[in-house]
C-alpha cells in the first residue's frame, strides 16, 4: 500500500495522542496547494458548514480521472479536506467508487468528523465525490 | 444563601468525563442542564401520570390537567403576571412567530416594525416575513459601539419614527449584553407601539418582574431555564394577547365548530391548538420550583464571580479579543484568538472536554458588523464553578499552543 493517501496518513497514524493527531491534520492542510480564487465559486461551496469549504470537482476525459481541488477557512477542515483529496484525486471513477472514506477515517480514528452533526461538510464532500464517480463510471 | 456544592450535585450530567477529561459545560446559552428533580418528573409523568389534558373526565386526565395548569400558575408567579397571560409554545422561536403572525391584521401598509442589529435570527426573520405580508417597513434601532442597545437613543428613535411594533432582546445570546429596557418600553407606550421582548437568554439569569417591566409581550424557552426541551412560552398583556390573530387552529383551541364556522376560546386556550407538551410542562414546574427556591441575589452574585473571573483570566492571554460587554452581561463571553477560525478553537477545546459553541450563533448581523465569520462562545450558569473556568483557561492555552 503506497498510495498518496497512505503516504500522507503515516504521520497521523504514528501520532502520539489526539493533540498530535490534530497537529498533523493541520499541517496537512497547510501543505495543501492554494486553490485559485476563480475556482471558489458558489457552486463549489459545500453547503451547511459552519466553516467555508470549497470543493471543486472536474472530470478529465482524456485521463479518465477525477480532478479535485479544495480549500477551507479553518485549519482542521482544511486538513481533513487534504486527506479526502489524497484519497480520491486522480483516480478513475471505477477506483473512486471502491474507496470507502468511512473505513479510512475509522482506521485513523477520525470517524467522528464524518458524522452529519459536526457541520464541517466532510460527509457532504465525500457524497459529492461519490456522486460524480457514479455518474462517470 | 446560595450553596454552590449542593447545587452542582443536583445536576447529574455534569459529573461525566469526555475524552477522558472531566466535562466542563460552558454552553448554557444554547441549553441549560437539568436538575435531578426535572429529570425525575419526566420519568414519573410517563410511568404513572400520562393522560391527555382538558378532555377526559377520568382520574388521570384530571390529575394531568391540574398539574399542567398549576405550572402555568407557577411561571406566571415567577414573572409576576396573571396565569391567563401565559401561553405554552414549543420555544421562544415559536412564541415570536406566534406574536408576529398574530399581529398581521393589526398592521397596515406603511407601518413600521423596529428591531435591532443584535437580535437572534428568531427575532428578525418573523418580523421580516410580517413586514413582507403587510407591506410594513423594517427599521433598525441604534446600538452603541460596544454592541449594547443604546436605550436613550432607542427611545428617541421610537418617539421619532413611531413604529407599530418594537421587538428587542433582553440579553444577547451571542454576547450576553443586557438591554436596559425601561426607557425603550416607556417610549413604546408613548407612541402606542407593541413591545415584544425576547427573554430567551435573560429569563433565568435576570428573573424579570414583567408587571414592573410593563412590556406587552415577553417570550422564553423552558430548556434555557433548567426545564425540558421542546417547551417554551410567552407572556402577553391580556388585552393585547386576546386580540392577536390565532396562529394554529384545530382541537383544544375551539369553543364551537360547525362544518362552515368555528368560534375560538379566549386566550390562552385559543393559542394552544392540539395536544401540548404535557410532560414538558409538568416537569418544567420542577425547574421553576428549583429556581424560585434559590436565593436569587446569591445566584447572581455567584454568576458575577464566575463571569468576572473568566473575563479576567481570558484577558491575560495575548491575542484574545473579547466581543462581549465586560460588565453588563448575563454570563456569555464571545471571543476569538487572533484570526484563528472559531471552529478550530472549539474543536480543539472539545478534545479537552470543554463544551463551548462556535459560529455565528444565529446572529449574522452581529458578525457582519464585527467583520468576522463567527466567535467562540463560553456561556456560564449557576452550576459552573471557578474550577470550570480554570480548566477552560488551561485547555485554551494548550489549544493555542497547538495552533501557533
Amino acid at each position: 500500500m503506497n498510495s498518496p493517501f497512505h503516504t500522507v496518513t503515516q504521520d497521523i497514524e504514528n501520532a502520539n495522542g489526539w493533540q498530535q493527531k490534530y497537529r498533523q491534520i493541520m499541517l496537512l492542510g497547510k501543505k495543501l496547494p492554494v486553490m485559485p480564487d476563480v475556482l471558489k465559486v458558489d457552486d463549489a461551496l459545500v453547503k451547511g458548514c459552519e466553516s467555508k469549504v470549497w470543493l471543486y470537482i472536474d472530470f478529465d476525459h482524456s485521463e479518465n480521472s477525477l480532478v479535485l481541488a479544495g480549500d477551507s477557512d479553518t485549519r482542521i477542515v482544511k486538513g481533513l479536506l487534504a486527506l479526502i483529496l489524497a484519497l480520491y484525486n486522480g483516480l478513475t471513477p471505477e477506483q473512486a467508487t471502491q474507496i470507502n472514506a468511512y473505513n479510512e477515517f475509522e482506521r485513523l480514528g477520525l470517524i467522528s468528523h464524518l458524522s452529519p452533526s459536526r457541520g464541517n461538510g466532510i460527509k457532504a464532500m465525500v457524497d459529492k465525490i461519490q456522486t460524480m464517480a457514479q455518474e462517470k463510471r | 444563601m446560595f450553596d454552590f456544592e449542593t447545587i452542582r450535585a443536583d445536576f447529574p450530567l455534569l459529573t461525566q468525563t469526555v475524552n477522558e477529561y472531566p466535562l466542563v459545560y460552558l454552553d448554557s446559552a444554547a441549553t441549560s442542564q437539568k436538575p435531578l428533580s426535572v429529570i425525575k418528573a419526566l420519568e414519573s409523568y410517563y410511568s404513572a401520570e400520562n393522560a391527555n389534558v382538558h378532555r377526559g373526565r377520568h382520574f388521570l386526565s384530571e390529575h394531568a390537567t391540574r398539574r399542567y395548569e398549576d405550572t402555568r400558575t407557577a411561571i406566571a408567579e415567577y414573572f409576576n403576571v396573571q396565569r391567563t397571560e401565559i401561553v405554552w409554545t414549543k420555544g421562544a422561536t415559536e412564541s415570536l412567530n406566534l406574536i408576529a403572525n398574530g399581529l398581521t391584521s393589526h398592521l397596515k401598509s406603511g407601518d413600521k416594525i423596529a428591531i435591532s442589529a443584535i437580535e437572534h435570527h428568531a427575532n428578525i426573520v418573523p418580523w421580516q416575513e410580517l413586514a413582507k405580508k403587510v407591506n410594513a417597513e423594517l427599521i433598525i434601532l441604534p446600538i452603541t459601539a460596544d454592541l449594547v442597545l443604546d436605550s436613550n437613543e432607542c427611545a428617541a428613535f421610537i418617539r421619532e419614527h413611531k413604529p407599530s411594533v418594537v421587538a428587542v432582546t433582553h440579553a444577547s445570546n451571542t454576547l450576553g449584553n443586557i438591554t436596559d429596557l425601561e426607557p425603550i418600553i416607556t417610549a413604546c407606550k408613548e407612541v402606542n407601539a407593541t413591545s415584544v421582548i425576547d427573554g430567551a437568554q435573560a429569563a433565568m439569569h435576570l428573573r424579570p418582574d414583567l408587571n414592573k417591566l410593563d412590556c406587552d409581550f415577553y417570550v422564553f424557552s423552558a430548556h434555557k431555564m433548567l426545564g425540558p426541551t421542546g417547551l417554551g412560552g410567552l407572556y402577553g398583556r391580556y388585552s393585547r394577547l386576546n386580540t392577536l390573530d390565532v396562529y394554529q387552529t384545530g382541537g383544544e383551541m375551539i369553543e364551537t365548530v360547525s362544518l362552515t364556522h368555528s368560534t375560538f376560546r379566549d386566550a390562552p386556550g385559543k393559542f394552544e391548538a392540539g395536544t401540548p407538551h404535557i410532560a414538558g410542562v409538568i416537569a418544567f414546574a420542577e425547574a421553576i420550583a428549583y429556581l424560585t427556591a434559590l436565593d436569587f441575589n446569591g445566584m447572581r452574585q455567584h454568576e458575577h464571580t464566575i463571569f468576572n473571573y473568566a473575563i479576567k483570566q481570558l484577558s491575560t492571554i495575548a491575542g484574545i479579543t473579547i466581543y462581549s460587554h465586560k460588565e453588563n452581561n448575563i454570563g456569555n463571553i464571545s471571543f476569538n484568538y487572533r484570526d484563528e477560525h472559531p471552529f478550530d478553537l472549539a474543536t480543539l477545546l472539545d478534545g479537552y472536554g470543554i463544551a463551548v459553541r462556535s459560529g455565528h450563533h444565529c446572529t449574522q448581523p452581529i458578525m457582519s458588523k464585527l467583520g468576522i465569520p463567527g466567535t467562540v462562545r463560553a456561556s456560564f450558569a449557576l452550576y459552573n464553578s471557578l474550577d470550570d473556568v480554570d480548566a477552560f483557561i488551561k485547555a485554551l492555552k494548550h489549544c493555542i499552543e497547538l495552533l501557533d
